[in-house]
């Protein structure tokens, strides 16, 4: 181990030329997997994985190992993105193309293995083959890169995600990792640094959309001394974890990232803000850490470069507000998360006074690769004005979901269309949210808008922290739009006003929409509808005097939710309907006369006794008193109950 | 317990305030919860007074300050989770359990919260009970899990 460690070191990452000798990249391929001698079975492994039975189906392979093929080797791998198919696993024979099988299950190991070491492929998991030049193609089989879902992306940021094993360092050396780090402290001034990052044009992505290298100059013409690099890897949008999929997959990427950065600005700490409970997330970031010391590449004098840099992983208590910077800085000071007046921005007083910046994990993976690549090269990729990539995390009724990256400037519907693959089970699509809790709705007349900054400015929509969530007809909007009002309410920190009690009035005002009413005379309704109309100017309000972010993009899925989907708001108000039968206080219960048996389940268990009817005989409930709880939809054995 | 907390408060010997956060987290992992003793402590060692530590750890949803339950549960409540009925299963939960999130049960003996995403968004409703993920949860099979629980928490 020693000796790879010192081999690793002088002869790949002090390595002065770009090409290296023969002999070492022989070393390298056998590090990477390449070229292997045994089999190697590669199990996905991080978070929705686990969920899925990943876990199980690593401790089954490795019993199969021991009992059947003791040469073979068992390994975790990080998150390729396709989270339908976890838990998938890869196989690979020597001298063959690797094949990758969905959904492998514990049960599923054996048939599974034994069909492939007996060459007689099972074809209902497989996903397809991978492979270069110099390998024995499986006949008759797909490429995995010319599936709809692959082939549509442009993998840059998650190019090693599920690739190597995250908690081996000398994997991702030898992958080229690293080497961009050493290479910019021992040649490129911090100036030299920042300027190529603005150069490329890579822009932060965790919203707003402003210049990374802009940012980072901002902080190094500060003059202080000390400065720090935060990463924010606290995604807490209900539903968006591409982060978190970037930490357990590539863990050490991010590292290099976080540690160029820190030295373009000229920091010597760089602390990691995970989010509370990615307790897996937590500890392969850790192993990293750790290792990347081990190796000398954080620490004291760097390779006599005269920088020195270390890492500290804070995890935040649990607000979503502190994903806003200055929220986040104040808790890291061991205060409560509320955000403050900018400016001072950050870049000039942040963390203890000092100069701090703050990036996203998404931004920080790209940095790397253009040190490595040059801006030119990133330039290329993308639109002119949003160049490079964005990360997408799939969610909701698409057929496909998972971590996906595409390339800046595809359209939406393309997305839709081709990576998610339309609607699950022949359902109607209604929607696209997207950014989370402060992003806007997505209906089929925008889908031709491309993924780009300034485009999406234009039509109102935000990207946010990439959350891409596909919905159907089942779903109702109103209803929606009260469960990102009720998140954001919790959330809300209570500095302003504005935030603080707009949000509470908006969740009241949208939960007596969605209400059984009292009494149903015109007054009430007109109370209702009176209501929603406030909900706009309430809207208004916040967006213009709110504190932070958070409260000024809350009402967001309100306003595009009214202004795409009026007509259903309208039927909840007035006609007390919800077309897809999900609000609970607007359905209607009868009982089929036919199917009725009298058995008086539903009378004994009807809170507000609505139910009458002589035993044995088919009962009915009154619809006055009925409040709509659904109990005795539940408890029917002769499903006699009829919703509407 | 005080010496636990004298171990932990070692490691934050200088008793600065931005220790107080990652201070308090630890003494909740390595107790479960944040008991009076312990805030009263904290304040002495970073000189600050308990009423403002109380509104710190309050500010923030991942403190506690009730012991939580033989079995604790979460209940994931993402996006995804929520478009495939997480709400009835938090509504069936608080029924069966006869109590609200972030509580415990009188007999100590469950407990469970909400939480925003797990991660296992395509598997959703996803439910976490000791570790243990369970997926593709619905309302109907919660009264026999939580039978299943019981008699695991009786044979224990």
């Amino acid at each position: 181990m020693e000796d790879l460690k010192r081999f690793l070191i002088e002869k790949v990452l002090l390595f002065e030329s770009d090409t290296l000798p023969s002999a070492t990249e022989k070393v390298l391929q056998q590090l990477r997997r390449e070229k292997t001698d045994v089999p190697v079975i590669h199990i996905s492994s991080n978070t929705s994985s686990i969920i899925a039975g990943s876990d199980k189906t690593f401790n089954t392979v490795k019993t199969y190992i021991e009992e059947n093929e003791p040469s073979a080797v068992a390994v975790r791998v990080g998150c390729s993105g396709p989270a339908n198919y976890e838990p998938l696993v890869c196989v690979q024979v020597p001298g063959k193309n690797k094949l990758f099988f969905r959904n492998i299950t514990e049960e599923k190991v054996e048939p599974l293995l034994n069909s492939v070491f007996h060459n007689d492929i099972i074809e209902d998991d497989l996903l397809g083959q991978t492979g270069s030049k110099g390998f024995e193609l499986w006949p008759g089989i797909a490429f995995v890169n010319e599936l709809p879902f692959f082939a549509r992306q442009k993998r840059i940021i998650l190019g090693n995600c599920g690739c190597y094993d995250p908690e081996s360092i000398e994997e991702y050396i030898a992958r080229g990792g690293y080497s961009t780090f050493v290479k910019t402290i021992r040649h490129y001034t911090y100036e030299e640094v920042c300027d190529i990052i603005e150069r490329s044009g890579l822009r932060g992505r965790s919203g707003g959309g402003y210049l990374t290298g802009l940012k980072w100059k901002q902080a190094l013409n500060t003059s202080a001394n000390t400065r720090y690099l935060i990463c924010n890897a606290k995604e807490s949008d209900p539903g968006s974890f591409s982060d978190r999929t970037i930490l357990e997959s590539d863990p050490h990427r991010l590292l290099e990232g976080m540690a160029i950065a820190a030295y373009a600005i000229g920091a010597s700490t760089a602390i990691l803000y995970l989010k509370s409970g990615s307790d897996y997330a937590r500890s392969r970031m850790q192993k990293a850490i750790d290792m990347t010391r081990e190796y000398g590449i954080i620490g004291h004098n760097i390779f006599s470069s005269g920088y020195n840099l270390d890492f500290i992983i804070k995890t935040e208590p649990g607000a979503f507000v502190c994903g806003e910077e200055t929220a986040l800085i104040n808790s890291l000071e061991g205060k409560r998360g509320m955000p403050q007046l900018k400016p001072p921005y950050p870049t000039t007083s942040g963390l203890a006074g000092k100069p701090t910046v703050i990036n996203n994990v998404e931004t920080l993976m790209n940095v790397p690769m253009i040190m490595k690549n040059g801006p030119e090269w990133f330039r290329s990729i993308g639109t002119e004005k949003s160049p490079g990539t964005k990360v997408f995390a799939i969610t909701g009724h698409g057929r496909m979901s998972g971590v996906v990256e595409v390339e800046m400037g595809t359209t939406l519907g393309s997305v839709l269309e081709h990576i998610v693959d339309g609607i699950k089970d022949g359902k109607e699509f209604k929607a696209i949210q997207l950014g989370g809790a402060s992003g806007s709705f997505i209906t089929p007349e925008s889908l031709d808008t491309p993924i780009d900054f300034d485009a999406m400015k234009q039509k109102g929509f935000g990207m946010g922290a990439g959350g891409f969530v596909v919905i159907d007809e089942t779903s109702c909007m109103v209803d929606f739009v009260r469960y990102y009002m009720e998140f954001i309410r919790n959330e809300s920190c209570g500095k302003c006003i504005p935030c603080r009690e707009g949000t509470g009035r908006m969740l009241e005002i949208l939960e007596s929409v969605i209400k059984k009413p009292s009494s149903e005379d015109s007054g009430t309704t007109l109370e209702r509808f009176k209501g929603v109309m406030q909900l706009e100017s309430i809207a208004a309000v916040m967006k213009d005097a709110s504190l932070c972010g958070l409260g000024q993009t809350a009402p967001n899925p309100f306003v595009s939710a009214l202004k795409n989907f009026r007509e259903e708001f309208e039927e909840h108000i007035f006609d007390r309907k919800c077309r897809a039968n999900v609000c609970r206080g607007l359905r209607t219960f009868s009982i089929d006369v036919e199917k009725c048996t009298g058995c008086t389940v539903c009378a004994g268990k009807c809170p507000v006794n609505a139910v009458y009817g002589t035993r044995l005989q088919p009962f009915f409930i009154v619809e006055d008193k009925c409040i709509g709880c659904g109990i005795c939809f539940d408890v029917c054995k002769f499903s006699a109950v009829i919703v509407k | 317990m005080a010496q636990d907390l004298d171990i932990i408060f070692k490691k934050y010997r200088q008793g600065r305030r931005e220790d107080l956060i990652p201070l308090l987290q630890e003494i909740q992992t390595d107790h479960g919860y944040l008991s009076e003793e312990a805030i009263i402590r904290v304040g002495s060692h970073i000189g600050l007074s308990t009423t403002k530590i109380y509104g710190l750890a309050t500010f923030y949803d991942k403190f506690r300050f009730f012991p939580s339950g033989r079995i604790h549960i979460k209940v994931c409540n993402g996006t995804s989770c929520f478009m495939n009925g997480s709400q009835a299963l938090t509504e069936k939960f608080k029924d069966e359990l006869k109590i609200s999130p972030g509580q415990t049960t009188r007999n100590g003996n469950f407990s469970f919260e909400v939480v925003s995403c797990m991660g296992g968004c395509y598997h959703g409703p996803v439910i976490m009970i000791k570790d243990e993920y369970h997926i593709h949860v619905r309302p109907g099979q919660l009264p026999d899990l939580i039978k299943k629980l019981k008699y695991i928490i009786e044979n224990d």
